[in-house]
């Protein structure tokens, strides 16, 4: 059954039409990978599902209309948002960082720190001062304080090194437990770990929607739909 | 006093990115709504007198940002050349009003005999007015620290200077915040009108717009959105002008200012700390 819908999603960006219509669908309680070249709309379609980007077309949670929504309305319908260069409030500890996302009457600080313990430790740290990886978890952590009913998440592995790559890798899956997940990610052997089904973009259009493991499985459609750096990732 | 009506500056355009030069409007409606009330208390005793005065300029102040906030900056999101033409024709438009209605000439306020008596330090005379505003400055300076550290307010002001789109995307209504960052700066900047009526004696409807152009150099000096880089660079504006206009000759601290504000933007653009100018 289909959670997130969108229809006819357009998006234009200055003198450029981003996404030129785009429909999908994400099913409740599973991973849908968002797939593409560089370039193809994928970070947009996202934002536009947040609200932070004017959009035209129908997108429904659960039977709820959120286009035209500001994006603090998005949110507190149940969307949590994992932005693609994280985006943690460098001046801000970890802790208040974490505050910040609280939003339910009981955030779920028991799971943020069964997944990232680091985060327990490095709570009065400024955000500015950790790692890459430490800052994704930060990002992650806070989507998952609130119970949500779906996490865009978005390129979350970028920029990582392989050992981090497989944390967040294990993350996701724990979460995928909990949560619908729209996932934007480049490495297809995370998509591989963790999608169920695919979505694939290009240049503003959807051109392959279907099963994830069928789509990775396909090398010459792997190629041809997402470009020859993805080959290699996988 | 710099501090005191750049501070509100620093965070308003810190958190908004608004260009707010109705700024000095609000020291000027919160000196006048002082020297107003005092005016209406005529039998109390000097002392309650000004402190009844000086917290009506200072709730009137807030009051009169908000609205502004509410009404005029609200509507006109992310239009910036908008907003700055609203807020200058807000400034013009205030000081056109208060003269019409109290006319141009300076007029005087009450104020408590002690402060205009010196108290002698190291040898120095100080005029006790000058203690009065350097502790004021202190206690809004600690306020406003423990404000933006052990608030939630304070929490989403210091997240959204940094970067606003991600305070919404947690969930949060960032135009409240707005409005009391707005607030918060009118009553700073008020508290500034206050105690330059008790500074320059008297009060004139220019002194909010003399004083802003001073307020912006010490923002873009101290750094856009920080407090701390704000409170830095009002002490160091304020005693270049004094040291260049005691040493050298009246009227070269204004000089001397614009001067340090031009050597900072060559040298650190983003100033002492904060965000690029």
């Amino acid at each position: 059954m289909s959670l997130l819908s969108v229809s006819d999603l357009h998006v234009h960006l200055g003198e450029s039409h981003i996404l030129q219509g785009i429909s999908f669908d994400v099913a409740d309680g599973r991973v849908t990978a968002l797939l593409g070249r560089n370039g193809v709309g994928k970070t947009t379609t996202l934002r536009a599902l947040m609200g932070l980007v004017p959009s035209a077309g129908t997108i429904e949670l659960g039977g709820v209309q959120l286009g035209g929504k500001p994006t603090h309305k998005i949110v507190r319908l149940g969307v949590g948002y994992v932005p693609e260069d994280r985006d943690v409030f460098a001046g801000l500890t970890v802790n208040e960082n974490l505050r910040l996302a609280e939003r339910d009457g009981e955030p779920r600080y028991e799971l943020v720190y069964e997944l990232f313990p680091e985060l327990k430790e490095r709570g009065q740290q400024a955000a500015g001062t950790l790692s890459g990886g430490q800052q994704q978890m930060v990002a992650i952590a806070r989507a998952l304080l609130n119970d949500n009913r779906v996490l865009l998440v978005d390129e979350p592995t970028k920029g990582l090194a392989p050992l981090l790559v497989t944390e967040v890798a294990r993350v996701l899956e724990r979460v995928s437990e909990l949560t619908t997940v729209l996932l934007v990610e480049q490495n297809l052997g995370v998509v591989a770990r963790v999608a169920r089904d695919a979505v694939v973009l290009d240049t503003g259009r959807v051109v392959h929607t279907g099963p994830a493991q069928e789509l990775l499985a396909d090398r010459p459609m792997v190629h041809r739909m997402l470009g020859v750096g993805s080959a290699a990732a996988a | 006093m710099y501090f005191l009506i750049a501070s509100g500056l620093s965070l308003i355009y810190g958190l908004m990115g608004v260009l707010n030069f109705a700024h000095g409007a609000f020291l000027t409606v919160g000196a006048y709504a002082m020297w107003f009330t005092e005016s209406k208390l005529g039998g109390v005793p000097v002392l309650p007198r000004f402190l009844l005065g000086a917290l009506a300029g200072l709730a009137v102040g807030g009051v009169f940002a908000a609205l502004v906030e509410l009404f005029l900056i609200r509507p006109l999101y992310r239009r910036h050349i908008e907003q700055v033409l609203v807020t200058v024709g807000l400034a013009l438009a205030t000081v056109a009003l208060v003269t019409a209605i109290w006319g141009n000439d300076a007029r005087t306020v009450a104020a408590p005999g002690w402060l205009g008596n010196t108290t002698t330090v190291v040898g120095a005379h100080i005029p006790n007015d000058r203690w009065v505003e350097i502790v004021t400055a202190l206690v809004v300076l600690l306020a406003l620290n423990a404000f933006l550290r052990r608030t939630r307010y304070g929490l989403i002001i210091r997240a959204g200077v940094e970067n606003r789109a991600m305070v919404t995307a947690l969930g949060i209504d960032v135009r409240r915040a707005f409005t009391l960052v707005f607030a918060l700066g009118g009553i700073a900047a008020a508290i500034a009108g206050v105690l330059s009526n008790v500074y320059f004696g008297t009060i004139d409807p220019q002194r909010g717009t003399s004083l802003l152009i001073f307020a912006f150099i010490v923002v873009v000096i101290g750094g856009l959105g920080s407090l701390r880089g704000t409170a830095a660079s009002a002490v160091v504006v304020g005693l270049v002008q004094q040291y260049a206009n005691y040493y050298a000759s009246s009227g070269l601290g204004d000089l001397s200012v614009v001067l340090l504000l031009g050597i900072v933007l060559l040298a650190r653009p983003r100033g002492f700390s904060g965000s690029f100018a």
